[in-house]
């Protein structure tokens, strides 16, 4: 009797961490289950048929799949013209982001000029403003420049990010010296440097900065909203936003048309996925 | 033979150095300047001068459609002190911190200790829990509110079978703000996952095979090592929380407007309704000022946390 007991204990142990194994297995499929029930359901929904949709109870899975909503998302919503404006703005943004950030960041990391550190600071200053402070100023200087409803006004005003610059500056900071003293022997100017020294060591860096401000400005609401006022120029999260408010549309062309605007992004995740999580990982860094 | 060579380019370049002098020093600080020019005039004029300009117009009633703005002192502020709207407002964005923040920092913990181990599908979980981090708030917020829906949205249907009390939560003033904040969560929990991992990541294997050798149990571990060392990232994940609670606007536009009865309103709302609704720059830009001020100590208390963390 004394001796059953623990040899049912020694019976049991092994399978003690596996218990914990699986516990901790349906908490974490448990939980991936609930962050991707709303993908799925958008999905799901964009291919019933309405008939389905209306139905009470509402069903996850559809009786009937169909892709007619596919089809008529492109008249019943601009959804082409918001593509454009959204790949135009997003962009935009992104390719003058990294010209303008790895310019600034090459003479702050590399270039020896009376007021850097001032220049430093206060560059650093405005990761403490945020947009949601500055829009009204910012938007009346748009609409005064005649830019409002136009991609120089969606795009100018963010061309530069203070989190751009200090990253790039960061990773300038790595890249050896001895490259540009090299270079520069052999007759490089600064600008060659940049351009064939710093740029080209620095792709991954940049692969990251690109994915940052890609997904910012693609996922951006209220700075598009404020900086257009036409549907015409109005991007996919400002075009969806504000006309589901306006008007009845059905659930599956309504889905259909979310899952085509969030699409582009989570498959790029997918499959570019170490950027995107770099990227989220140094804004982590607090140093 | 490679020794003489480098010789010679290194006083070549030394001399062509010595020969810019001075007139060189004054065109490479001119370069320097160029390069910076474009970003340096982009957030000069749109983040630097708007500044000033909120407080500028806030000390004026200001209509963005009148051409006329006279200067009123302090009243803004002083009726911005006895709007009830807008401290119903303030307390709706503190309401939501309280309820976003805590939630985003200390579930995706134990969900980024457990992704730190050998685990099969680790790329999976981690994929899954980001995928919300990627996609656009906005657009989310319209799944979520058909979701949401009291007749034919599927959530609401699970809750009945839950036996759970359904209402029609967007539309009800007691349901609506914590609704919003369900996304907010479900939006901010992957974010702060990848931050924490990354965290985790940082901290040394050697700890915990010490920890091991004495006989240290997993429970031990964590609260002996990983919280401790990850102190500075739970910090930094909490306040970059909090600072994007203050500036919540995206899922209150999409799935209430503020409302109902003004329930879901928020800081940024408020600014977004009296700045390019009413059009009232002046009474708008001194909501926006008062937000500043809370960045501004978020940000000083960021500063000051981690400046402890050095010091220690």
């Amino acid at each position: 009797m004394a001796m059953a007991q623990p040899r049912t204990w020694a019976r049991w142990r092994p399978f003690v961490p596996r218990v914990g194994t699986a516990i901790l297995y349906l908490l974490l499929i448990g939980l991936a289950v609930v962050i991707l029930f709303p993908f799925v359901w958008m999905v799901l929904t964009s291919l019933k048929v309405e008939s389905d949709i209306a139905a009470a109870p509402p069903r996850l899975f559809p009786r009937q799949v169909s892709l007619l909503a596919y089809a008529q998302v492109w008249d019943r919503l601009p959804l082409l013209t918001f593509f454009r404006n959204t790949v135009v703005f997003a962009g935009g943004v992104t390719l003058a982001s990294l010209v303008c950030d790895s310019l600034t960041a090459y003479a702050l990391a590399r270039l020896d000029f009376p007021g850097r550190t001032v220049i430093f600071v206060l560059i650093l200053a405005t990761l403490m403003i945020p947009v949601q402070v500055t829009i009204i100023p910012v938007f009346i200087m748009v609409y005064h420049l005649g830019w409002l409803n136009t991609y120089a006004g969606l795009i100018v005003p963010r061309a530069t990010n203070a989190f751009g610059i200090f990253m790039l500056r960061q990773f300038f900071l790595t890249v050896p010296r001895e490259l540009d003293q090299a270079a520069r022997i052999d007759g490089c100017n600064m600008f060659g440097i940049y351009w064939r020294i710093i740029l080209p060591l620095s792709t991954s860096a940049l692969a990251t900065l690109a994915v940052l401000h890609l997904m910012y400005n693609w996922n951006d609401l209220l700075w598009p909203l404020v900086m257009t006022t036409s549907t015409s120029m109005e991007p996919l999260t400002v075009g969806l936003a504000t006309l589901t408010g306006q008007h009845e549309y059905e659930y599956a062309v309504l889905m259909a048309g979310a899952t085509l605007a969030v699409a582009p992004l989570l498959l790029a995740f997918l499959s570019i996925q170490r950027y995107f999580i770099q990227g989220i990982a140094v804004t982590g860094l607090k140093e | 033979m490679a020794m003489p060579i480098a010789h010679a380019s290194v006083s070549t370049a030394a001399r062509r150095r010595g020969s810019l002098r001075p007139h060189g020093r004054a065109r490479a600080i001119l370069a320097s300047y160029l390069f910076m020019l474009p970003s340096l005039l982009v957030i000069g004029v749109f983040m630097f001068w708007p500044i000033l300009q909120i407080v500028w117009f806030s000390l004026h009633q200001w209509s963005f459609i009148a051409t006329d703005h006279p200067y009123v002192g302090a009243d803004n502020y002083r009726q911005l002190a006895n709007d009830s709207r807008f401290w119903g407002d303030l307390h709706n964005t503190l309401l939501f911190t309280v309820g976003v923040v805590p939630a985003s920092v200390l579930l995706p913990l134990p969900v980024a200790v457990a992704l730190n181990r050998p685990l099969r599908g680790r790329a999976f979980f981690r994929a899954a829990y980001f995928l919300p981090a990627v996609s656009s708030y906005a657009v989310m917020a319209i799944v979520w509110s058909l979701l949401l829906q009291p007749d034919i949205g599927l959530l609401s249907r699970y809750l009945q079978l839950l036996h759970f009390p359904v209402a029609d939560w967007l539309h009800d003033p007691s349901w609506a703000l914590p609704a919003i904040m369900l996304v907010g969560i479900w939006k901010t929990i992957g974010f702060n996952m990848v931050i924490l991992l990354t965290g985790i990541q940082g901290i040394p294997e050697t700890y915990y095979e010490a920890a091991q050798v004495d006989g240290a149990s997993t429970v031990a571990r964590f609260f002996r090592i990983t919280l401790p060392l990850l102190r500075p990232t739970l910090l930094f994940v909490t306040v970059t929380s909090m600072i994007a609670s203050f500036q919540i606007f995206d899922p209150v536009f999409v799935m209430t407007g503020g409302g109902p009865l003004f329930s879901t309103e928020t800081l940024v709302t408020y600014i977004y309704h009296e700045g390019f609704q009413l059009f009232d720059t002046g009474y708008a830009s001194t909501i926006a000022c008062i937000l500043f001020l809370i960045m501004l100590v978020l940000t000083a208390v960021q500063l000051q946390v981690f400046r402890f963390q050095e010091e220690d």
